[in-house]
Order: C-alpha cells, then sequence, then structure tokens
C-alpha cells in the first residue's frame, strides 16, 4: 500500500523510490492556513485559523495570519510566512510613510491598490504570499478586497484563501451569495450571523484539511474599531 | 484561493526559483488539486498545454488563454465584449473579474493571459496617456496609446509576462483598435478575439458582421451573443459577459448579463 500523491503535472506521482532526484535550494516553503473575509453592510471580518505548519510538522499552533493595519482595516496573509512577515512590514512602513505625508491614514481602497503594486514589484521573484484584506471604504461599508501573489485585485463580497479555499469558497457562494439558488429570499447579511458562519465554515475545513486547524482568529472591524474573538478548532 | 493559486503553465517561464522541484520524495506539497505549491502561483486566465509536441524542452509554446475577449469595429464605433471567468488549473477562482480596464474616458483595454500583468501595465498606460495629454494639450490617439503598451512590454520580453490586450476607443481619425500582446506584437484590425473561446467566438461574429451596416443595438447583440456562444462550449470561459461601446463621446458600459440568464433567454426565443 502506497500513498499517492498528485505530482507537479497534475498525475499521481508514486510515493516509492524512482531512481536518483536533483534536489535544489528553494527559497519559498509552504506554511498552509487559510484565510477567509466578509463585508457587511456596516461591518467586515477577516477570519484565519492559527496552524503553522511545513510539511508533515506542525511549527505552531498560535501563529494567526490575521494583521491589523489600521483602526479600519485588517489583512490576513497565507503561504509562506516569511514573505507574509516581510509584507506586512513593509505595508506598516508604507503606511506610516503615508501618514506622515499626507496627515491622514491610509484607506481600504488605497491600501489595496498600494498593495498591488508592492507585490507587481517583485513580479520576477514574487511574495508567496495569497492576501484578503477586509475593511470599511470611506462610506462606512464593508469591503473585502482579495489578491493574487503578484498583484491582480478586485473587490468582493466574501472570500476565502489559502490551502482550504476551495473547500470554503463554494460553501460561501451558497449562504452568502445564494448563487444557484432558486425561490430562495436573499436576507442580507448581519454581524451575528456572519461570525456564526464564518465558524461553521472552519469547523468543516478542519474536518478536512490537514493544514487548517488549532484554533480560529475571527477580527471584526466595525466603525467602532477592532473586535477580537479566538474559537478552538481540531488539534488533529 | 482568492485570485491565487495558478495553474504555473510550462511555457510561462519567469524564474527559476518559481519553479523548484522539491526534492523530497514525499511530494506532500504537490498534494493539494490545483494549488501548486511553488512560488509564482498567480492568477491567470492561461490554460497550460503541458504537451510539448515533443519539440524540445528550450521551446516555449503558445499556451491558451482561459479566457474569451472580443472587439469589433462598426459603423457606430466599436463593440467590446467579454467574460468573466478566472481560473486557477481546474478550479475556477473567480466568475466576477473585469476583464475590460477603463484606461481613460475614451480609451478601453481588455485583459487576456496574467491578470496582474494586464491589469499592471495597462494601470501605467493609462498614467502615460495623461502625461500625453497635459503635455500635447491634446487627446492621445489610439495608435500612440497601443504602441506605448506595445514599446513597454516590449522591454520584458523573453522574461514571462503574459498578456493579450486589445486597445480600443475613439480618436480623430474615428474608431480605432488594436491588438498588442507580450510577445512584441501590435496590429490593427477590424475584429479580434483573443483567449481560449476565441474560435467560437468568431464564428459568430464573423457570421453577423456579413451585413454591412449593423445598428448600435444588433452590435451589442452580436457580441453578446458570441461571447455567451463561446462560454457555452469553452471550460474555461464563463461568469458574466460584459458589453462596452465606444463611440465619438467616449465609452458607454452597456450591459453586464449573467450567462445562465442569457442562456434562459436565448432557448426562451428559439420555442
Amino acid at each position: 500500500m502506497f500513498a499517492q500523491v498528485y505530482g507537479d503535472n497534475g498525475k499521481m506521482k508514486e510515493y516509492h523510490y524512482s531512481g536518483p532526484v536533483e534536489h535544489r535550494f528553494s527559497p519559498y516553503s509552504f506554511n498552509g492556513g487559510t484565510v477567509l473575509a466578509v463585508a457587511g453592510e456596516d461591518f467586515a471580518i477577516v477570519a484565519s485559523d492559527t496552524r503553522l505548519s511545513e510539511g508533515y510538522s506542525i511549527h505552531s499552533r498560535d501563529s494567526p495570519k490575521c494583521y491589523k493595519l489600521t483602526n479600519t482595516t485588517v489583512i490576513g496573509c497565507s503561504g509562506f510566512h516569511g514573505d507574509c512577515l516581510t509584507l506586512t512590514k513593509i505595508i506598516d512602513a508604507r503606511l506610516k510613510m503615508y501618514k506622515h505625508s499626507n496627515n491622514k491614514s491610509m484607506t481600504s481602497g488605497a491600501i489595496a491598490a498600494m498593495l498591488s503594486t508592492i507585490l507587481y514589484g517583485r513580479r520576477f521573484f514574487p511574495y508567496y504570499v495569497y492576501n484578503i484584506i477586509g475593511g470599511l471604504d470611506e462610506e462606512g461599508k464593508g469591503a473585502v478586497y482579495s489578491f493574487d501573489p503578484v498583484g491582480s485585485y478586485q473587490r468582493d463580497t466574501y472570500k476565502a484563501g489559502g490551502s482550504a479555499s476551495a473547500m470554503l469558497q463554494p460553501l460561501l457562494d451558497n449562504q452568502i451569495g445564494f448563487k444557484n439558488m432558486e425561490g430562495v429570499q436573499h436576507l442580507p447579511l448581519n454581524q451575528e450571523k456572519a461570525v456564526q458562519l464564518v465558524k461553521d465554515v472552519f469547523i468543516s475545513a478542519a474536518e478536512r484539511d490537514v493544514y487548517t486547524g488549532d484554533a480560529l482568529r475571527i477580527c471584526i472591524v466595525t466603525k467602532e474599531g477592532i473586535k477580537e474573538e479566538t474559537v478552538p478548532l481540531r488539534k488533529d | 484561493m482568492a485570485l491565487a493559486s495558478v495553474l504555473q503553465s510550462e511555457s510561462v517561464d519567469f524564474s527559476n526559483y518559481g519553479r523548484q522541484r522539491h526534492g523530497f520524495a514525499s511530494g506532500l506539497y504537490e498534494a493539494e488539486l490545483g494549488l501548486e505549491s511553488v512560488g509564482g502561483d498567480r492568477l491567470s486566465f492561461a490554460l497550460s498545454t503541458s504537451c510539448s509536441n515533443g519539440d524540445g524542452p528550450d521551446r516555449k509554446i503558445e499556451f491558451l488563454h482561459g479566457t474569451t475577449t472580443l472587439a469589433f469595429k462598426f459603423q457606430h464605433g466599436v463593440i467590446v465584449a467579454v467574460d468573466s471567468r478566472a481560473t486557477a488549473g481546474s478550479y475556477i477562482a473567480s466568475q466576477t473579474v473585469k476583464k475590460v480596464i477603463e484606461i481613460n474616458p475614451y480609451l478601453l483595454g481588455t485583459m487576456a493571459g496574467g491578470a496582474a500583468d494586464c491589469s499592471f501595465w495597462e494601470r501605467l498606460l493609462a498614467r502615460q496617456c495623461r502625461v500625453y495629454e497635459l503635455r500635447n494639450k491634446e487627446r492621445i490617439s489610439v495608435a500612440a496609446a497601443s504602441k506605448l503598451l506595445a514599446n513597454m512590454v516590449y522591454q520584458y520580453k523573453g522574461m514571462g509576462l503574459s498578456m493579450g490586450t486589445m486597445v480600443c476607443g475613439w480618436d480623430k481619425t474615428g474608431p480605432g483598435l488594436y491588438y498588442v500582446d507580450s510577445e512584441g506584437n501590435r496590429v490593427c484590425g477590424d475584429l479580434f478575439a483573443v483567449g481560449s473561446g476565441s474560435m467560437y467566438a468568431y464564428g459568430i461574429v464573423d457570421s453577423g458582421l456579413k451585413q454591412k451596416d449593423l445598428t448600435v443595438e444588433e452590435a451589442c447583440d452580436l457580441g453578446r451573443r458570441a461571447i455567451y456562444q463561446a462560454t457555452y462550449r469553452d471550460a474555461y470561459s464563463g461568469g458574466q459577459v460584459n458589453l462596452y461601446h465606444v463611440h465619438s463621446e467616449g465609452w458607454t458600459r452597456v450591459s453586464q448579463s449573467d450567462v445562465l440568464m442569457l442562456h434562459q433567454q436565448y432557448q426562451a426565443e428559439k420555442a
């Protein structure tokens, strides 16, 4: 009995000795983690699990992936932890510079546009990070911006990113987007329901994705500020 | 993942770092379906044609862009129609991507290939066009704008940029339509369709354009129908059909129609 995994070309790879393999240094590694953001009428939620893994090991059970940028914006970064840390440092520095030059904080939309150019600046040696920004826009409405590693971005109502994204996104499409459902009332999402949905969604992800689990950190952004909540998840 | 992960296509070789094969026999990193844990995962509307046709490892194969965008000139300007799907391997990363970039109120650019490449360079083009306007006190022509874009990306030729775009606008010589891509092509024409669904779209538009004078309404319907048919048959195109019309006063966003709705509408018309 041998474990079959997918090789680079998408075909199943056999897990046994198949001859000499060239080992090369890779500047990247995959540290797992899932991030999720939901925008409501006057709030935004950014949630992430707190497991930091590498290969078969778990480095930490308490490494959240949400970072507070301003009073109205939170960013979630998953992928390669080294790049996540550096990227958030760079964003913080740029936020400070903007504050000093313009005497005001950056808005969520501005941060998103700036992040896009920061990421594209490394087009030929990308930051291996999947970013999702959640916050309030200038009108006080919830906004979610999702990115790819080289800076392509768009504004969404909800988005899941990271290792379990393919499992979470369809669930969100159904519960928040009411996609492809006939004869269903499109109820607007209120904050309590959204938080409960996020918890349920992560519990499901932790069941089926090895890289997601341990605990869930939820950041709720409202005009009053940012509230954090931690919920335990499966530790296996 | 979000707009993230991607299909790292064989022919887009941006750097060696991004293509590391982990020496570990576990291959655990590659286990995620569709989510290659290789740096350089990025959103693209690209399909990887991994069949190299035995042409040797160094040959860069022209790969298809998983999208359908089209634009054609007609009597009353230019119609631009695009789909809105973005895929990462077989995972549909988004069904609501804006593939038409509004460069300025009278110039549009379409997006096919690497999403970040297209949006970044076209945003830079918008800046250049504005600078031109300030320096020359007149609007930039479509030919000049497309030339600026082509020259900008030509400097990066061979480095792995992936961009296939149509620059559409109206200037003092009338409607303008240019196809520009990251290989260095820049061609003027009356009709272009770009992407994996382009052949299906060409079929519809070619047959509809036979009648010489189309009204704006007919041209819009033709564009919409062409994209719809392409999404029907091409797995990598779908979502919504975004339709723009460029005329002498600038561009107008005509409609955004969900492909499912269009399907029901056309079915009803058939009956």
